[in-house]
């Protein structure tokens, strides 16, 4: 492992497939323009690792509305036990796709290809992602893979219909004839070789195009969660792609894989999805996580607590993600349940850990509440009850009385709205950096009042519900007219949380019309991308800081800041894991 | 926790016993106290207290993990709330820049591997009495299908069967070990009885066996809980648990095909006093059931 540490910059430069950054960045001198094409031939055509970045976050932002409007009618529907809002083909039909975009379209790619793209080389001191052909491909695979499963409810019989896991043999061709099954089938096809794409370029860059000094143990947090992502995206998704033929081939080619009939066991098909399943959770976490781990020291003027057991915790969540994805199939009755059960609650070590490292961070410090740190905390907070939710279902007993009710979809709904969470602050923190200018922090502070109030007034509502016998998935339920008051409350939560995504739709608007100029570093931020303009030119940085700990920017603007602190621990002790 | 001046040498023997068992009280009041309110009244957490023995052994390890993650959550949430709102910028000076603090560190990763270790070892203990399948007084073999439910008795004609807003009825003694034989004919369904703190998946061409050994004799809803295409929403059933004299009349009944059998037994079941009424769609609406 040596050898990928401390690699000089020169040697990357002297290999002729990577581009020559020098001799562009002092030509322009920092200027942002570039000899290429200008205008939507820009976004079209163009391998900068910036530009692709932008394009996978807009379009990913695009999908969290279009998943979240489904979401509200979904809302609307469940407001009456017989409401006949939308009809139980179509009900399904929502949920199927709601799940769809906001797990295949919008978290992933927001996050490990979106923010990823456009921070990771810039943190790490790079030019470009290591293969930048390869990562546009990715994005263009991503939006073709977009429309296609959007491209369902235009055909006959309507989108897929079948949940977003496609249980088999529900997901055949007796059960779900039409093409909108397999539109779905397809775009996950394509968004999966996208992400596989993505974490080809991921690792690749973090190993091989780290600035001279930026060894793997001075590396942002961001940057070290998105290399671990980046291994699980290699380890899960082609397993995910590898059963999605199986199930074409079900389909079309006679084959007989998850079907009784010809001899195939229908179970295989949980196995292969949760094998890629369980993984993706943390694919979708952990580089929200990373953000988090960003910003939180920033605003607490101190450096993260615990660097070194945040990176640890990170690689024993990933390990043992691999390990749990049958705590989907308690209720199977044909899984191990002892070993899943104590695999699934041995990851809440590590998850606390991160949890008080966070705190620990901000223990001592001076707290700036800035838009993107009010989010941060409720990313945590939202992330604490989601967390403390999911030991529960890693208990078989328990999980068999709340598995397929609405407390699981509570669980990971106070889960994947911190991930939302995190995502907004990760945006209100890297969006001056990306465009050069700030966004309104008034608006943001009320955006996330809505967010944050509305995410818990839809979720724990949902948890009562769940425990009061409610299953998931239900377009009706006139035999409980008791469950309607809840269901009220949760259907304001999600049209609070609507609201708020509006207001950021605002903000960035009224951001456009009075623009305010962010400059290089509006956060007093530590991390390499903060060293150059914003937004940064074509190949990233005119000149680099000396990199000598985990904080290089904050190093340079602050020779006479207080030297880290180590505890109890004696402080030549990282300085020797370091060297 | 120990204050300075206090060692042994420097106080007389007389006041030191009274200030220990004084403290040692504290500390057995404040352990005992849980397991004290536990005997009395801890809050059910919003979970069914479960209509047989089993599963309300797993009602009450729910409530146990119940109150270690409110202790867990709460406490967290305090530190979280303590340093937002104690450590909020006061002025510009830059704090102290602490990094690590290796002991502290140890303790949050060992205590939390402790509590784990305990919550598996409880949830094994209550996982054998869920799981374990004993000789069988009686045996049902339930079909799950799209959208409904049959259920059938071995050695006997007995065939309940029924779809949607019907609500078929599965008849069960109570007090008796009941194997019930799960299987499916089309699509993964999910068996889901709320009170009896159990679901299990209908999975075709694989039979899932459990059983059940319910106390208190009382109709039960119950109602599909795995997504299995369009009328899954209506996919209910009940579960009739009778005194044991009267399911043997049931089943007689039954397989004598007197019509009139199930409606008899509910008539029986609900005249015993139970809280679980089944409610039969009020609206009237079938939704365009064909």
């Amino acid at each position: 492992m040596t050898d990928l540490i401390d690699r000089p910059t020169t040697d990357i430069a002297a290999d002729p497939g990577a581009p020559h950054h020098d001799d562009h960045d002092h030509a322009h001198d920092g200027d942002h323009g570039h000899h290429g094409p200008s205008g939507l031939l820009k976004w079209m055509t163009s391998t900068d690792h910036k530009v692709i970045g932008i394009n996978y976050i807009v379009t990913s932002v695009i999908m969290l509305v279009i998943g979240g409007s489904f979401a509200e009618v979904i809302r609307a529907q469940l407001v009456s036990p017989t409401s006949t809002l939308v009809s139980f083909s179509q009900y399904n039909e929502l949920f199927t796709m709601h799940g769809s975009v906001m797990i295949y379209l919008f978290a992933g790619p927001f996050a490990f290809a979106g923010l990823a793209n456009y921070l990771v080389p810039l943190q790490v001191g790079a030019p470009d992602m290591a293969f930048p052909r390869l990562n546009a491909l990715s994005y263009w695979l991503y939006l073709s893979g977009s429309i296609t499963m959007l491209l369902g409810f235009f055909v006959a019989g309507g989108a897929a219909n079948f949940g977003w896991v496609g249980y088999a043999p529900l997901s055949n061709a007796v059960n779900s004839p039409g093409a909108g099954a397999d539109l779905w089938i397809g775009a996950l096809m394509l968004t999966g070789f996208s992400a596989i794409f993505s974490g080809v370029n991921l690792v690749a860059t973090i190993f091989y195009l780290r600035a001279p000094g930026m060894t793997l143990f001075r590396m942002p947090i961001f940057t070290w969660n998105m290399l671990v992502t980046g291994i699980l995206i290699l380890l899960a998704f082609p397993v995910l792609t590898a059963g999605l033929v199986m199930l074409y081939c079900d389909r079309h080619f006679g084959t007989h894989i998850f079907t009784v009939q010809g001899g195939g066991v229908p179970l295989l098909w949980q196995h292969i999805f949760w094998f890629w399943g369980h993984p993706e959770v943390y694919i979708l976490a952990l580089p929200f996580f990373g953000m988090i781990t960003e910003i939180v020291p920033v605003f607490s003027k101190k450096p993260i607590f615990g660097y070194k057991g945040m990176v640890f915790a990170t690689l024993t969540i990933a390990a043992l993600s691999l390990g749990v994805w049958a705590h989907h199939m308690f209720t199977t009755g044909a899984v191990l349940l002892p070993f899943f059960s104590i695999m699934s609650l041995l990851i809440a070590v590590p998850t606390g850990i991160k949890i008080f490292n966070w705190i620990g961070t901000m223990w001592g410090g001076q707290l700036v509440f800035s838009t993107a740190m009010l989010f941060s905390i409720g990313f945590i907070i939202t992330f604490l009850i989601g967390g403390l939710t999911g030991i529960y279902l890693a208990s078989p007993p328990l999980d068999f009385f709340a598995h397929d009710t609405y407390f699981v979809v509570a669980h990971f709904h106070s889960v994947v709205m911190a991930l939302v969470l995190g995502g907004m602050a990760g945006l209100y923190f890297w969006i001056p950096k990306i465009t050069g200018y700030m966004l309104h922090e008034g608006i943001g502070k009320a955006q996330f009042w809505f967010m944050f109030v509305g995410t818990q007034v839809f979720t724990l509502p949902m948890y009562l519900v769940g425990l009061h016998g409610m299953p998931r998935r239900m377009a009706v339920y006139p035999n409980n007219p008791s469950w309607q008051t809840l269901n009220i409350w949760e259907s304001v939560g999600a049209l609070l949380i609507g609201l708020g995504t509006l207001l950021f739709v605002v903000n960035v608007i009224v951001s456009w019309k009075k623009p305010i100029v962010a400059g290089d570093n509006p956060w007093d931020a530590s991390g390499l991308e903060w060293f150059t303009s914003s937004p940064p030119p074509h190949h990233n940085f005119v000149s680099l800081p000396p990199i000598r700990s985990e904080r290089p920017t904050w190093d340079y603007n602050h020779p006479d800041a207080p030297a880290l602190g180590h505890g109890h621990a004696p402080a030549a002790a990282t300085e020797k894991v370091d060297a | 926790m120990e204050s300075a001046p206090l060692s042994s040498e420097s106080l007389d023997s007389a006041t030191t016993p009274v200030r220990r068992s004084k403290r040692s009280k504290a500390l057995l009041i404040s352990l005992v106290a849980p397991l004290l309110l536990a005997g009395c009244k801890v809050p059910s957490f919003g979970a069914f207290s479960g209509a047989s023995k089993t599963s309300n052994d797993v009602f009450k390890l729910w409530q146990g993990f119940s109150i270690a993650a409110i202790i867990i959550g709460g406490l967290t949430l305090a530190l979280i709330l303590w340093a937002v709102f104690r450590y909020r910028k006061r002025s510009d000076e830059i704090p102290k820049q602490t990094q690590y603090n290796v002991p502290l560190e140890i303790i949050y990763t060992i205590v939390p591997i402790v509590i784990v270790i305990g919550l598996f070892t409880a949830t094994v203990v209550v996982e054998n009495k869920v799981v374990s399948n004993p000789t069988p007084q009686a045996t049902v073999d339930a079909t799950a299908f799209q959208w409904g439910w049959k259920f059938t008795y071995p050695g006997h004609k007995a065939v309940v069967v029924g779809q949607t807003t019907q609500t078929p009825a599965l008849v069960m003694p109570a007090g008796q070990d009941v194997r019930i034989n799960l299987v499916s004919s089309d699509v993964v369904h999910g068996f889901y009885v709320p009170q009896f703190n159990f679901s299990r998946y209908a999975q075709p061409g694989m039979t899932n066996t459990f059983t059940f050994n319910i106390s208190k004799p009382g109709v039960y809803p119950g109602q599909c809980s795995q997504l299995c295409g369009l009328y899954h929403s209506l996919m209910y059933f009940k579960v009739i648990v009778l005194p044991p004299a009267s399911y043997q009349a049931w089943l007689a009944l039954k397989d004598a095909s007197t019509s009139t059998a199930d409606a008899a037994a509910a008539a029986l079941a609900n005249s015993l006093g139970t809280s679980a009424r089944v409610p039969t769609n009020p609206s009237g609406t079938n939704y365009g059931v064909k």
